[in-house]
């Protein structure tokens, strides 16, 4: 697929990128008084696992993980998490917002609200209730205009709000964790990561991965442009709208209604890193939720705290 | 050949730099198709006149759109077959100048955007010498906005000598000068037609060929983030290594403290090695059980050093201006340590780069400052080690990054000056005198009863034929001290003068006391590194702010309350209470002679040892 001095050049990076990461894990387990990562269930938090039992080794991973569940999730995803957990020994958090389950709330009625609830004030809940001041994220820089400026240590008041005009410089690999009582701290090892990286590493290390990331024939409904897969009875369908049979794979994943997917036929990991070399959409089109509220979308939900 | 190129863009708030690496990424085919279809709605949106606004692909945060400027850094990143790119955009406008320097320590060079109709600016100047005290060596001028000046040679040769003599007192590798529009993409991507006359590559073709020195650092250096304990007795150091390389079996020095220890084994990547080197992220055993922990360094053949002072190059970046005498928070590699302010030297001049004498540093100025530090910090200077000669402050009240700093040369007490060797010692004149030297330093609220417990001690020291002195605070005041005030400042140089008293008193053999309120733990850490250690007696009247007010024999805390003296230590500004005291007394409800005789057993028991 490539030549070898190129190959030899993404190796190097990519030992850059990983020491780079464990450097700011270790930081952040030294001087952070009660951290915690952010599990996904994606391919970003496969990849922030590996490198956190990398960077620990052989102790294990000195803080939990925790993945805020809207029980909207892929079945698969859901599977794979409560298979890593127990192959890999985690301390494994799971959190939902149940005042939101009560409430009924789901993708289909509540658009903007549903992920307001469900996602970023179940991630506040669940952070004051364990009293975590330090969470790891695995947000990248290249994956949208306004995270390119994000810093990796993202400072939240104690209304867990991130103001853009109250961030710390970060000069060197000198990284300021000093925080008042009630203030936290987002950190983002893999801020200087690309999805190709991401692929690239998942590849150089075997990383195990959710099956949805491959391309396999899916019950699938075409709506606005999307590709929506119907996991679930639950997938309630638009007039005109019927379910389909088609290869599809994820590029990103997240509550399966709001998710697009793309039609692929790569299969395999290999096939899947040569499609992204190829890409020609970034990966953020495929999730509809960046799409509400226009250009500062993403902006405007990272002030009130998501993620 | 490097695998990857950092590079950041700086220039003033029109020269261009969000159009320059929009359209290197444009032309470069490196935009994904999406983006360009947001870039075509964003550009209607932003009322363009139909051309392509390539600046509209970096800028991101609408606080700043809604501005115009830029305000933050943003990273973006990109290859070609040749090389990995990260380009840090940095904002050009002169409130911002702290992002600047952030982008800065992230990268290996630096494109300076000069607009062709205006020449070398005051932002140009400022922002070289930000870079260069960043440590960036490596520079590209690119001369824009040629297609403004009908791509003149004689304005762009212009240009050149002017940056010429700018980089007379700068320090660079290898530099560049480009003529080139950003906006119609000359000698971007490809060799310009209309600039014929320019025999250098285009800033691509430049980029991808650059060569990044290295910075010739000696040695193995590793500081410590962190000790992993795992069963089995497993402890592990854990660490990225900053330069040379280290091997099983080898033997370290772990400072402070230089204590050397063999390497058991390395860990990286979840396997044992047998050798790592500089960038790796490891974990070392040792063989021996010497006390380690976060913030020590370990090196193999690297001289570095433990210090308490030294002098540093500063870019001040907090609202809250820098003083002579304020106390700040340094991280220094994985050390975090209080230190002081012991000389703003001179500020920087950032137009003509000449020395200027200022008592402050404001946000954006740059200085030359001499630092104390209570207890010792692992370090170099920043020429020779990078990763222990550069360091952050942090604001002790706010948390806040307020400064960054690369160290220039580490300090010598009296380096200047040698220490005249004399014939008669310390040891000779104590034993004279029949005594040991000590200084007894009191520290408690305005009223606590120090000057009481002071006075009553000297007496019954002078009962016992002990030669003693005793310092309080009004006298010195009035005598030594008299030029100074009661701010920040000024408070410290007055701890610091009597700690130098004491000191001297010390070495003529002779009992010193003290009675300051000294509030603040640092100043009393940096009287206790003044003084020595050894003689140092730290005692702590702890009587409650409540008893002292009540006391009141001076009338000062009616007028602090009536808001009269500002900074009245317990009521305007903290009292910090030592953590470990020598002795606590409380004469809350105690009889003077008696605490006096209390105290005079307790002193007793620390005087007579050697």
């Amino acid at each position: 697929m490539c030549s070898g001095w190129i190959k030899d050049m993404i190796t190097k990076e990519l030992d850059r990128l990983e020491s780079e990461a464990i450097y700011i894990m270790r930081e952040v387990a030294s001087e952070a008084e009660k951290p915690v990562m952010l599990y996904s269930i994606g391919k970003d938090s496969s990849v922030m696992l590996r490198l956190a039992e990398k960077a620990f080794y052989p102790e294990p991973i000195p803080f939990p993980l925790m993945h805020i569940d809207t029980g909207w999730k892929f079945k698969e995803m859901i599977a794979f998490r409560d298979r890593i957990a127990q192959k890999h020994n985690l301390n494994m958090i799971v959190y939902t917002n149940e005042d939101g389950v009560r409430r009924g709330l789901n993708p289909f009625d509540h658009g903007a609200a549903y992920t307001d609830i469900m996602k970023t004030e179940a991630l506040k809940q669940a952070l004051n209730k364990y009293g975590f001041t330090a969470a790891f994220g695995g947000g990248r820089r290249d994956e949208e205009k306004s995270r390119a400026k994000e810093r990796i240590f993202s400072f939240r008041n104690e209304y867990h709000a991130w103001d853009p005009r109250n961030q710390r410089p970060e000069l060197w690999d000198l990284y300021n964790t000093n925080i008042a009582q009630g203030e936290s701290i987002r950190v983002f090892p893999l801020s200087n990561w690309t999805e190709r990286d991401i692929w690239m590493y998942i590849q150089k290390e075997g990383i195990d991965v959710v099956p949805l990331y491959f391309a396999k024939e899916r019950p699938v409904v075409y709506r606005n442009g999307n590709i929506i897969m119907v996991d679930d009875e639950r997938m309630r369908l638009l007039p005109g709208e019927h379910v389909v049979t088609k290869k599809i794979r994820f590029r990103t994943l997240g509550c399966y209604p709001l998710t697009g997917g793309v039609e692929s036929e790569a299969e395999t990991i290999d096939a899947v890193v040569a499609e992204t070399f190829a890409a020609a959409d970034s990966e953020r089109t495929s999730r509809i939720i960046d799409g509400d509220g226009g250009v500062f979308s993403m902006e405007n939900r990272k002030k009130e705290g998501y993620f | 050949m490097q695998d990857v190129l950092r590079i950041m863009t700086c220039g003033s708030v029109d020269d261009g730099k969000s159009t320059l690496i929009g359209h290197l990424l444009y032309d470069a085919k490196l935009i994904f198709t999406d983006q360009e279809k947001a870039l075509e709605l964003e550009s209607r949106l932003a009322g363009s006149d139909g051309n392509l606004d390539y600046s509209l692909l970096l800028d991101g945060l609408s606080s700043e759109r809604e501005q115009g400027i830029t305000i933050d850094v943003a990273y973006r990143y990109f290859a070609t077959p040749k090389r990995r790119f990260i380009v840090a955009d940095t904002p050009g406008h002169e409130e911002y100048t702290r992002n600047m320097a952030v982008g800065a320590s992230n990268s290996d060079l630096a494109i300076l955007l000069i607009d062709a109709n205006k020449g070398v600016s005051t932002q140009t100047k400022r922002h070289l010498r930000i870079c260069s005290l960043m440590g960036i060596e490596e520079f590209v001028f690119a001369v824009n906005k040629m297609d403004e000046v009908g791509y003149q040679r004689k304005v762009y040769d212009e240009i050149c000598t002017d940056i010429d003599e700018l980089l007379a007192d700068i320090q660079t590798g290898s530099k560049l000068s480009i003529p080139l529009s950003a906006l119609k993409g000359d000698n971007i991507t490809e060799k310009s037609s209309h600039m014929p006359w320019y025999a250098g590559p285009a800033l691509l073709e430049y980029l991808e060929s650059v060569r990044i020195g290295d910075y010739g650092e000696q040695g193995f250096i590793m500081p410590v983030q962190r000790v992993s304990r795992a069963e089995g007795d497993f402890r592990g150091l854990q660490g990225q290594i900053t330069s040379g390389s280290i091997q099983v079996g080898e033997s370290v020095s772990i400072y402070p403290g230089e204590k050397t220890a063999t390497v058991k084994s390395i860990i990286s990547d979840k396997k044992h090695v047998a050798s790592a080197s500089a960038g790796m992220a490891v974990s070392v055993e040792i063989a021996e059980d010497v006390d380690v922990s976060r913030g020590h360094v370990l090196a193999i053949n690297a001289n570095i050093k433990e210090a308490n002072m030294f002098e540093a190059y500063l870019l001040w970046m907090d609202e809250k201006a820098l003083k002579e005498g304020r106390s700040y928070i340094i991280k220094l590699a994985s050390q975090q340590k209080p230190v002081s302010v012991m000389k703003l030297k001179y500020r920087v001049n950032i137009e003509n780069g000449r020395q200027e004498y200022s008592r402050s540093l404001s946000k954006n100025e740059l200085g030359c400052v001499d630092f104390i530090c209570p207890g010792s910090l692992v370090m170099d200077s920043f020429d020779r080690h990078r990763a222990l000669g550069r360091f952050i402050l942090i604001d002790r009240l706010t948390n806040m990054t307020a400064g960054c700093g690369v160290i220039r040369h580490i300090l010598r007490r009296g380096d200047n000056l040698s220490h005249q060797e004399q014939d008669v010692t310390r040891k000779m004149r104590q034993e004279a005198l029949g005594q040991q030297a000590r200084t007894i330093w009191f520290t408690g609220l305005s009223g606590s009863g120090k000057s009481q417990l002071a006075n009553g001690l000297e007496k019954y020291l002078a009962s016992t034929g002990r030669h003693t002195m005793l310092l309080d605070g009004d006298n010195i005041r009035l005598g030594i001290n008299k030029d100074l005030g009661f701010n920040e400042y000024d408070r410290t140089e007055n701890i610091r003068r009597v700690a130098e008293i004491a000191k001297l008193m010390n070495d003529a053999g002779l009992i010193v006391i003290t009675a300051f309120i000294s509030p603040f733990s640092e100043d009393r850490e940096m009287a206790r590194t003044i003084i020595g250690d050894e003689l140092f007696i730290e005692v702590y009247v702890s009587t409650p702010i409540e008893e002292c007010e009540k006391r009141d024999v001076k009338g000062l805390y009616q007028k602090a309350r009536r808001g009269e003296i500002p900074n009245f230590t317990g009521i305007g500004s903290p009292y910090e209470a030592p953590d470990n005291p020598d002795i606590i007394m409380d004469t809350t409800n105690a009889v003077v002679n008696e605490s006096i005789e209390v105290l005079a057993q307790k002193i007793e028991s620390l005087l007579n040892v050697e």
